[in-house]
């Protein structure tokens, strides 16, 4: 009796989200390991005791990390309502439905720029939950689904 | 800048309509910056004793800010400005950066007035223009007569009347309102002996702690060393040296006084406190929702209105759950967008029995469970596991101690451990969630359990959380948003909780947020 919470009806995110999430924790990897390189070039600890977990860490982070979260990740889209389903160790199965949605931003660092993806963010009126994120949408398919997301509040609401 | 009298011309009421706050309200705003001031300027005064010249100085600047700031006071006043309108309330201020908000009637669900003990003595009161905005967003003008608030509330009550009904009437609007609204109905209040009771449930040991923070906080200005008791003794001289010939249990008869007195004084406290937030304590049920009013120095009164109501929540706590009448002693907390001073409810009923809560919580729109619902309980194996986690820190420490050798010790760690894991088993007995046509309950907790209520359809989202554990065991949290607070129902089995998530989906589906916030609260299944 363990009902496996891996969901089956979900669309996966774009591939190159996963780039997005590695080149985003190099760039915050990146100053951390410079510091570490120059700690032990001052050889002020014993050699490899600041470098060599660092480095593991950010391998652990940039490598093996992203693709599990990745594969973690995904959504359905329903008529009226957006469903998201998110992490790894603690999971996360999220529901708004349209009626309930205040405002829409569609976002896009430079990093999704450049692969041409963006973020959908849902705002509701709640404290909880006050607003959903799902990336790795393709931005066109993301301006699409706000669109009908309007769509669907314009004519909900007289 | 532009003299006052260019200035007037330019933005004071001049033109027909505006009208100013009123100007004992600079008097009333004056005082109080000088209350908020006093302390500092004790403190820079004996600060700077030392100094040759220092009080002098200090005396010179803390004019020169006084001034200052009565001109900044005074020159906001002459740049604030208000009209109302056919259809709006407009508030225009600012003297170099002009700001001007409209305030349409039909977005007005009420006029809060708030009279802070300073106002109340001139006869001034603070309204808000409540819009659902939320705390700070709101319009508000302070000062304005009691009189002219009084007024402005009904004006604002007549055009909102007047915006619905727009079809319109010969008659005098506000004749009509006055015909068509049905008198107010008391719902509840407290006697001063209700008061007196409830105050002394409201113990509190914070106002010592203030003390203590201040206490620390002047060390340095104080004349003597407060934490050094060598000096205290010295100070204390005589009765110290008596108490110390005395012997001990003399002085243990003196450390049971210090903690009567300190529980004396935390009663005081609380009773204090209580009386000058709750006396008077007025609920009534009006057409536009529920009006409470409340205060002895700082009066406010503020109407709820009902279809802004997302949720009720009613809380007890360990004492007075057990000594009160029929069920003990409860509050009834109403949850909505609107801020009630910094909390983010309204507490409509501080203290009273259930018997007294049930029907304000009927006519809220969250009527109490009814005796033959269907209630649920957490997964069992969650609650086994709660047991075992909460109970494992301990459970390893009395092992850790009984290695150690000593045995009492380890025996009274093995006692809390076991006291834990009693309390996650009471918990899986009483906590418990039910789902009625149109609402969810939720209750939880041993000791002081608290009951939340909330409606299906105005449930903002709907998320189930597992974490490693819980997936593992088959079980999930629901964690409901709900504008203006967050409900959680705990540990269910999955397939429960994906049961209860569409059941609750197809509640909200149905119905539009928007239309919920509409006047007539709309009643979908």
């Amino acid at each position: 009796m363990q009902p496996a919470a891996v969901p089956d009806d979900l669309t996966p995110l774009h591939p190159d989200y996963l780039k997005v999430v590695r080149i985003g924790w190099t760039l915050l990897a990146v100053p951390v390991l410079i510091g570490a390189a120059v700690l032990e070039i001052a050889g002020v600890l014993p050699r490899g005791a600041v470098l060599v977990p660092v480095l593991l860490v950010a391998a652990f982070a940039v490598v093996l990390v992203p693709p599990r979260r990745y594969r973690a990740r995904g959504y359905r889209l329903d008529p009226d309502r957006l469903r998201v389903v998110r992490g790894t160790l603690f999971r996360s199965d999220t529901v708004v439905p349209f009626g309930r949605v205040q405002h829409i931003d569609v976002a896009q660092g430079p990093v999704e720029r450049f692969y041409g993806l963006g973020t959908l963010v849902l705002h509701t009126a709640g404290n909880h939950n006050a607003s959903v994120r799902l990336p790795g949408l393709p931005h066109a398919e993301a301006l699409e689904i706000r669109e009908a997301i309007r769509a669907h509040v314009l004519r909900e609401t007289p | 800048m532009s003299g006052p009298g260019g200035a007037a011309q330019v933005t004071g009421p001049a033109a027909p309509g505006w009208r100013r706050t009123h100007p004992l309200g600079l008097l009333a705003r004056a005082l109080s910056y000088a209350r908020g001031a006093a302390l500092p300027l004790v403190a820079a005064i004996v600060g700077a004793r030392n100094w040759p010249g220092g009080a002098g100085a200090v005396a010179m600047v803390a004019v020169m800010a006084f001034a200052v700031n009565a001109v900044v006071v005074w020159l906001g006043w002459r740049h604030h400005r208000y009209l109302v309108g056919a259809d709006e309330i407009r508030v225009e201020h600012g003297l170099v950066r002009r700001t001007a908000r409209t305030v349409p009637y039909d977005r007005i669900h009420d006029v809060a007035i708030e009279e802070p003990a300073l106002a109340r003595l001139l006869g001034l009161a603070e309204i808000r223009f409540e819009t659902g905005a939320g705390g700070k967003d709101e319009v508000t003008l302070r000062y304005v007569s009691r009189e002219e608030g009084e007024a402005l509330r009904e004006t604002v009550r007549t055009r909102r009347a007047e915006a619905s009904h727009s079809a319109g009437s010969p008659t005098r609007p506000g004749a009509r309102a006055d015909a068509v609204e049905p008198p107010p109905r008391l719902l509840f209040a407290m006697d001063p002996r209700r008061l007196l009771i409830f105050g002394l449930f409201e113990f509190s040991l914070v106002f010592f702690a203030v003390l203590f923070g201040l206490a620390q906080q002047f060390d340095a200005v104080l004349p003597f060393d407060i934490w050094a008791v060598d000096q205290w003794q010295q100070r204390a001289g005589g009765p110290v040296e008596v108490l110390r010939g005395i012997g001990l249990t003399a002085q243990i008869a003196a450390a049971v006084l210090g903690v009567v007195l300190l529980g004396l004084a935390g009663l005081a406290a609380g009773l204090i406190r209580t009386v000058l937030r709750d006396w008077g304590f007025r609920l009534e049920h009006t057409p536009r929702g529920l009006r409470r009013r409340r205060g002895l120095l700082t009066r406010t009164d503020v109407v709820v209105p009902l279809h802004r109501v997302q949720a009720v929540a009613i809380r007890t706590g360990f004492v007075r759950r057990r000594v009160g009448p029929d069920g003990g002693w409860h509050r009834l907390d109403l949850v909505s967008l609107a801020q009630d001073s910094k909390s983010s409810s309204h507490t409509v009923v501080p203290f009273g029995t259930l018997a007294e809560i049930a029907p304000v919580a009927a006519i809220a729109g969250f009527p109490l469970p009814e005796p033959g619902t269907r209630w649920h309980r957490p997964s069992a194996r969650y609650c086994l596991d709660r047991a075992l986690l909460t109970a494992l820190p301990a459970g390893l420490l009395a092992g850790a101690l009984a290695v150690a050798g000593t045995g009492w010790n380890a025996l009274a760690m093995l006692g809390l451990a076991a006291l834990l894991a009693l309390r996650q088993a009471m918990a899986w007995r009483l906590d418990r969630h039910a789902l009625s046509p149109l609402h969810i309950h939720v209750r939880r907790g041993w000791l002081a359990p608290r009951h939340d209520i909330a409606l299906r359809v105005r449930l903002q989202t709907v998320e189930i959380v597992q974490g490693p554990l819980a997936r593992r065991r088959g079980y999930a949290d629901v964690v409901f948003g709900i504008a203006g607070g967050t409900l959680r129902i705990r540990g269910i089995p999955v397939i429960e909780a994906q049961r209860l998530r569409a059941a609750v989906l197809d509640s909200i589906a149905g119905t539009d947020f928007a239309h919920l916030s509409a006047p007539p609260a709309a009643a979908a299944p």
